[in-house]
């Protein structure tokens, strides 16, 4: 089996290879909710039928051929800071890591499958791919769960379908999702309007951690909202096709923004660079910000195409509960805040400085010098 | 105007009332009111006056609470935290939760992936039902001829669905 330590000396698929438009999409995801029939559901089972369904169910999920040398743990033997590691590697939810007895967790090594068990319903399965790969997500998930279904019966209905503890999962009990990195949108201040227009066509969008979270570094989930009556292929399509439409209001605003807004664009990277290249004392949330303006850095062509990488893997590096993993002892905040501007200092010391402007830019930003000079005389 | 309860006097008393976002109006004469016990607007629905139906939530007294007999889960819960005890609890609080699902889903019925032990069922409930539906034109159309084979048609599908039950 698999050592705690191993995942976390190992970035997971998603963090280190750029899917399809990973400049842009940052992981796709699947999660079904399936729950057995005769018990009660997680939520209102008592202790020993949450052991009961934990000890019926994960001897199947163990034995999966994709689950070969997978982690696998009940949730109350992992400390407060590997559940929360976990979770800030989004492979379990932050409602799965405040419980303990009764429920566990079994993941791949590649960290691309993750099957929660007693969390909101007996099972919870997720699959994870890098870029737009929604499709491939559901195909991996949905072999998983048709394997699954032989030896488990599921709590099923016909005009309900798949039956979940909360009314909002029924039917397919699929959560399609995707990880968007909206900078652009966000600078221009447009990301609201999209907002919007994508909450009115059934689906939501969340921050980085899900419902009622904030959405740090421009980090964006998008997910749909319904799960009965529509098929599963076609609530991926649709949710597939507006985040295409995303992309390209995306694409849109750097492109404008790139036009005529460059100072602006130069200022920013520029600072981010400057502070993750210089800080000493860094927040989560500041480094967030900071990565983000780097990464956007990347896909302009400020900087080589490789630090992509290394910049997603550092999104979860510095997390508070990663800090604490790697410094093997509980830290204060400060501590964290320092130990935070090491690493990325660290990491990004190759980083060679945001590229040289095009020629005529150059020019234009002269001659602003020039006036400004002009102006002081 | 007339009454809408006996059709025959005239009305005397006009009513009004919003039953879930809709205008409801009903005009009554003064012994049809007197009779269905007009006298507090609040304590029926019109639609239960009016046309006989209600809504099947029943108000319950404490202690006579809807409860789930599979897991002892009941409504105040259910309020409480929008979450069901048990997937048996969906046949209990069914009807109370149509809204809720009405409102946040695209449909009411699941059309995506069945599990093979329950696609047996589907199949013969489809089926059934189907049948059901051309029996029931048969017979408005007076295609009694066709509606015989149907009727024998449904029996035996039914039939071959509890034979596949028991398997």
């Amino acid at each position: 089996m698999m050592q705690f330590k191993t995942i976390l000396n190992n970035p997971a698929e998603w963090m280190l290879t750029a899917g399809p438009l990973g400049e842009i999409v940052i992981s796709s995801r699947i999660r079904l909710a399936r729950n057995l029939s005769g018990f009660s559901f997680p939520g209102w089972a008592a202790e020993d039928v949450r052991m009961l369904v934990l000890d019926s169910v994960k001897p199947t999920v163990d034995t999966l051929s994709e689950m070969r040398g997978a982690f696998s743990s009940d949730l109350r033997n992992l400390s407060t800071i590997r559940k929360q590691v976990l979770v800030e590697r989004h492979l379990i939810s932050r409602e799965q890591a405040a419980k303990g007895t009764g429920s566990a967790v079994v993941m791949n090594r590649k960290q691309t499958l993750c099957i929660m068990i007693n969390e909101e319903d007996h099972l919870r399965m997720q699959s994870i791919k890098p870029g737009l790969n929604l499709k491939s997500a559901f195909n991996m998930i949905d072999k998983i769960d048709t394997k699954l279904e032989e030896n488990i019966d599921y709590a099923f209905d016909n005009q309900h379908g798949y039956l979940t503890a909360c009314p909002t999962n029924l039917g397919t009990g699929m959560r399609a999702s995707a990880m968007l990195h909206l900078p652009a949108l966000v600078l221009s201040e447009q990301i609201n309007q999209v907002i919007q227009a994508v909450n009115k066509i059934g689906l939501a969008v969340r921050g980085l951690y899900g419902e009622g979270t904030e959405a740090l570094g421009n980090l964006f989930q998008v997910s749909n909202q319904h799960t009965l009556g529509e098929k599963e292929i076609e609530i991926v399509a649709r949710l597939e096709k507006v985040i295409r439409q995303i992309i390209e209001h995306e694409k849109n605003a750097r492109a404008t923004l790139f036009e005529e807004r460059r100072s602006m664009l130069d200022d920013k990277v520029g600072r981010a660079y400057a502070i993750l290249r210089h800080g000493h004392i860094i927040s989560t949330k500041e480094a967030l910000e900071l990565l983000s303006m780097l990464r956007a850095g990347v896909d302009l062509g400020y900087f080589p195409d490789e630090v992509r990488g290394i910049i997603d893997v550092l999104f979860m590096e510095i997390q508070p509960a990663h800090l604490q993993m790697r410094a093997d002892s509980k830290l204060g905040v400060e501590e964290r805040d320092i130990l935070r501007a090491e690493i990325m200092r660290d990491e990004l010391k190759i980083l060679p400085e945001p590229g040289k402007l095009p020629q005529e830019d150059q020019e234009s930003e002269n001659n602003q010098e020039r006036d400004i000079d002009e102006g002081r005389k | 105007m007339i009454c809408d309860v006996c059709q025959d006097k005239h009305a005397t008393v006009y009513l009004t009332q919003i039953v879930d976002g809709q205008m409801q109006k009903v005009n009554l004469c003064d012994p049809c009111a007197k009779e269905k016990g007009v006298t507090d607007p609040t304590g029926f629905a019109l639609a239960d006056l009016l046309l006989g139906i209600g809504s099947d939530e029943k108000v319950n007294l404490p202690g006579d609470e809807l409860t789930c007999e599979a897991c002892g889960f009941t409504q105040s819960e259910l309020k409480k935290n929008g979450r069901l005890g048990c997937s048996e609890c969906y046949s209990v609080f069914g009807e109370g939760l149509d809204s809720l699902v009405k409102a946040v889903h695209k449909g009411t019925l699941h059309v995506g992936k069945v599990p093979t032990r329950y696609r047996v069922t589907k199949q013969f409930t489809d089926q059934i039902a189907e049948l059901k539906h051309r029996l029931k034109i048969a017979i408005t159309d007076e295609n009694f001829e066709e509606a015989a084979k149907l009727r024998d048609e449904i029996t035996s599908a039914e039939d071959e669905f509890v034979c596949a039950k028991e398997q």
